[in-house]
């Protein structure tokens, strides 16, 4: 058995008086594509923030690789969001170069000549790897959503980073457009060296893309329990038949609902 | 018209003087007067804004982008602000003297609280996501600064900077007006005690005509060097 890659050590998130999540313990194998579903308000998205190292626990540790998770967001986190993914004022190109322009160029942030060229060329492959190619030069606001995310997704994986985390990155697209991008999704997941944790509220959409469900739920939520007890990890199932990371299964019949 | 009238001068007296002020060198000092009081005003007035807006550049994106700079710099742009800039000319005269400091640093108190509330205000605006995007990216503050916060408070700075032309003319024109040896508003108020509206008229419209060019000339750089600007509304 690998060591684990993420793991959550009775993880507590408090604000202020009020309870969010409590007693929190599991851990996230490296390669696997871990999806998060509850209701609405039941702490999905403070975990994810607590991943990416925006907000810290209350009390409990999480630990990446064994050492204590860096308590801002780094680049060993990449992250796609619902909205605002991308930087309006950057190209295509430019988005997705952005991480390579940061990691070369510590003062300027960004990369001339020879060594602009390289990443221009990295960046290229990976904008025709989500099904871009054509449009390097276009402004996010010239895309459409659908299109932002993938490239989104894009510009998140070129630092490669150890874990991906989503956030409903496809909550605001249409059904047709949605299982483009999960077949995109699956493909990354299978193809890149990636560790997957995504947000969704779509039942569905969990158990077509992941190999773990997690399910977050208040037991309690009587209006006067509500800030006395947060939400518990209350479900943590395996995806029958097994998904395994680099082992693409053939599509069944359509699954996308 | 009425040839004897003694406040509205005709076409061509007005023509005349047009002649006289902008294409002819005075006889005494070899100058053109239109000229002379046009690169004044203009070297005040662009001075005074162009300091205006490298400062707040600097201070807006500090009050934007780090909470305890908000924290303590905040109020008092917003009680400087207040100030009726007007009132602080006198002060400006005594203290920094009748030359060209006083009349440049009259224009950057008066237009400077605006546009550094502006800009302030158009960083914390920006998504909290794109800041965490950048750090997950590898971005430390200052790469933060220079690469997703910068380059879209840049063009609304111009469009502030664009939108202070009006009362950066005012400052000016005031300023002007009380102490100064040429420019386009002391030149008005000299021959104000003449009824000279041969010369004010004509002024006037050139002054405007400035405005405009200068504002125009503004949008279309905006428009030109920030593309997405446009894309995103």
């Amino acid at each position: 058995m690998t060591p684990p890659l993420i793991q959550i050590e009775n993880v507590w998130k408090e604000f202020g008086d009020q309870i969010v999540l409590e007693r929190l313990s599991l851990s996230i194998a490296p390669r696997s594509f871990v999806a998060l579903v509850g209701p609405s308000g039941c702490g999905k998205t403070t975990f994810l923030r607590m991943l990416l190292g925006e907000e810290a626990p209350t009390k409990g540790r999480i630990l990446l690789d064994g050492k204590p998770l860096q308590p801002e967001p780094g680049p060993d986190r990449g992250v796609v969001f619902q909205r605002y993914s991308v930087f309006p004022h950057l190209t295509v190109l430019g988005n997705v170069m952005l991480g390579l322009d940061l990691k070369g160029a510590p003062r300027i942030g960004r990369l001339f000549g020879a060594r602009r060229r390289a990443a221009a060329d990295l960046a290229r492959a990976l904008i025709a790897e989500v099904g871009l190619a054509g449009d390097e030069g276009k402004y996010p606001a010239q895309l459409s959503g659908g299109m932002q995310q993938r490239l989104a997704l894009a510009q998140a994986l070129i630092t490669r980073p150890r874990v991906l985390l989503l956030d409903e990155p496809f909550g605001a697209l249409d059904p047709g457009i949605r299982a483009g991008m999960h077949e995109l999704m699956q493909r990354l997941w299978h193809e890149t060296d990636l560790t997957v944790v995504m947000v969704t509220h779509d039942l569905s959409e969990a158990f077509t893309l992941a190999c773990r469900v997690l399910v977050f739920e208040r037991l309690r939520d009587r209006a006067a329990e509500k800030h006395r007890y947060g939400a518990v990890l209350a479900q943590d199932m395996a995806v029958w038949p097994p998904r395994i990371a680099g082992q693409p299964t053939p599509p069944k019949r359509s699954q996308a609902a | 018209m009425n040839a004897n009238d003694k406040l509205l001068p005709s076409l061509a007296t007005m023509a005349d003087t047009v002649a006289r002020m902008a294409f002819s060198a005075d006889p005494r000092t070899g100058e053109v007067q239109l000229w002379v009081d046009t690169s004044a005003s203009l070297f005040r007035l662009l001075t005074g804004l162009g300091i205006a807006a490298a400062l707040t550049l600097l201070i807006g994106l500090v009050v934007g982008m780090l909470p305890v700079a908000r924290a303590a710099l905040a109020p008092v742009i917003d009680v400087v602000s207040m100030v009726p800039p007007l009132a602080l000319l006198p002060i400006l005269f005594i203290t920094l003297g009748l030359g060209e400091v006083s009349k440049i640093t009259l224009i950057v108190i008066g237009v400077m609280p605006v546009m550094v509330r502006d800009l302030a205000g158009r960083v914390l605006e920006l998504p909290r996501e794109q800041i965490v995007k950048a750090q997950t990216l590898g971005a430390s503050s200052w790469q933060v600064a220079i690469r997703v916060v910068l380059p879209q408070a840049l063009p609304r700075l111009i469009t502030s900077f664009r939108l202070q032309l009006g009362p950066a003319w005012l400052f000016l024109i005031a300023a002007e007006a009380i102490s100064a040896e040429a420019g386009l508003g002391y030149r008005i108020f000299l021959v104000r005690r003449f009824l000279a509206m041969d010369v004010i008229f004509p002024y006037v419209v050139w002054i405007t005509f400035l405005a405009v060019v200068m504002s125009w000339g503004l949008e279309r750089l905006r428009a030109r060097a920030f593309p997405w600007v446009e894309l995103g509304q």
